[in-house]
């Protein structure tokens, strides 16, 4: 399924009949392989709230999302494609560390970053892309300095995360880039050993010693981190902002207002609007469990559709495609739902609440400088956003 | 109103402190969630409630006070 030509922030139309007439539908996968596909709000949540659905990817049923990604997680797990109890052991070394006082107390910082990358990228050429020359310094500049991973190596790890995120990269391709990248944190890892400093490469290093954690499982987790934490925002950065400047009413209501409430609410429905996690969460069964009035057989795969869960008006009220900016959206699904909802929620949320005001405060007359048909969409990545966004301001 | 809360479950995803600090708070070497007090204050009622709702791990439970 595609998105509606000319509405590029709209989840495939085939949904809206779905949700209405066919909730628990069957799906044919990039690989052939059919998954049972999930559409409406509340089976979404069921689904993702239940032990009996694994997100064990080597499972032989488990619908995964491309080549690239499917080999490089099983030949290196982590946390995000376990189950508990595991998952809750690896998991909760690092809650500590994105607990929202340690965030909310890395806010200032945060703004500090946004400041001065607002001013070297308002010291260039225009037009000028947002993407490469704000909104992945930005998320690489603040993961960097949370994990402890120098931002001066960012577009090395930028450019291997851009592989390895890609629907189009090959299984050897994405092995190779994994490799690159796990050679490079290998040599980081050894470097904080020596000399610690109160970041989470540091605390997973005390885990190690504590023999809670292999060098091989702290090597997986930091590269999950890295690049969770920086490719995700970014692409909310760029989309989002793309988002307000096609509905200028909602971006006047924001200018009007900023707020930290009304800023909080209104990231909370960009966050539903645009669902960047676009491809489903997806599971597979454990055991024989009826959904939505059909029976999921044990080793079955099943993409629970958050994006099409977004837009359900059961759930948020009329008119779910429109970007409604008041609207009460926190009980949205983008960053999942159940043990594996996003660990880095709290970072994001801060993140986008200073981008957004900042950026509208800073360049009040930012505008697009390239038609929305001409922008390359990350149409094919887990993660959707854009690879490029040409602004003037 | 009163709420209750499962350790054991909770994921720190933080989502209850943002609703409500009043009412819930984080551990400090872990994020777990911990209760400040099990009698809900009649302004916090709606948040605790969107709190048990949109708690991702399920792990908040809200007893009314008669019942």
């Amino acid at each position: 399924m595609s998105r509606p030509p000319g509405c590029p922030f709209d989840p495939p139309a085939e949904f809206r009949d779905l949700r209405a007439d066919e909730p628990i539908s069957r799906v044919r996968l990039w690989d052939g392989k059919i998954a049972w596909l999930v559409t409406r709000f509340d089976d979404v949540r069921e689904v993702l709230a239940d032990p009996r659905f694994s997100a064990d990817m080597t499972n032989p049923g488990f619908p995964s999302h491309s080549a690239g990604v499917s080999v490089t997680r099983q030949k290196h797990p982590t946390f995000l494609n376990m189950d508990d109890p595991e998952h809750a052991r690896h998991r909760r070394m690092l809650t500590r560390d994105f607990m929202i006082k340690r965030v909310e107390a890395l806010r200032p910082r945060i703004q500090r970053h946004v400041d001065e990358l607002l001013d070297e990228f308002t010291a260039g050429p225009q037009p000028a892309d947002l993407v490469t020359g704000f909104a992945l310094p930005v998320t690489s500049s603040v993961i960097s300095e949370l994990l402890g991973v120098p931002y001066e190596d960012h577009e090395f790890f930028q450019r291997q995360s851009g592989l390895l995120i890609s629907g189009e990269t090959g299984a050897d391709e994405a092995l190779e880039a994994f490799a690159t990248i796990r050679e490079y944190l290998g040599g980081l890892v050894e470097r904080k050993a020596a000399e610690p400093a109160p970041d989470v490469i540091s605390h997973l290093l005390e885990i190690e010693r504590a023999g809670g954690l292999s060098r091989d499982e702290l090597i997986n987790m930091l590269n999950l981190l890295l690049r969770a934490g920086h490719e995700t925002t970014a692409n909310m950065i760029a989309l989002g902002t793309l988002a307000l400047l096609q509905n200028p009413a909602q971006l006047a209501a924001l200018k009007a207002d900023t707020s930290p409430a009304v800023v909080a609410n209104a990231v909370e429905e960009l966050l539903r609007y645009l669902t960047i996690t676009h491809y489903g969460r997806r599971r597979v069964a454990l055991e024989d469990v009826e959904v939505a009035g059909r029976l999921i057989r044990k080793g079955e795969g099943v993409v629970a559709a958050n994006d099409s869960a977004n837009r359900d008006p059961e759930a948020f009220g009329d008119n779910p495609d429109e970007l409604d900016l008041s609207r009460s959206a926190r009980h949205h699904l983008t960053f999942g739902y159940g043990v594996h909802q996003c660990l880095g929620q709290p970072l994001a949320r801060v993140e986008l609440q200073v981008v957004y005001p900042t950026l509208l405060r800073r360049l009040p007359d930012l505008r697009l400088a390239a038609p929305v048909s001409e922008l390359p969409f990350k149409t094919k990545n887990v993660f959707y956003g854009l690879f490029a966004m040409p602004v003037e301001w | 109103m009163k709420v209750e809360v499962e350790a054991d479950k909770c994921i720190a995803s933080g989502q209850c402190v943002l609703l409500s600090d009043a009412v819930f708070d984080q551990r400090e070497d872990d994020g777990i969630v911990v209760l400040r007090v099990n009698d809900v204050p009649s302004s916090e009622e709606d948040a605790v409630r969107s709190a048990e709702r949109i708690c991702p791990a399920r792990a908040i439970r809200l007893t009314t006070s008669g019942g």
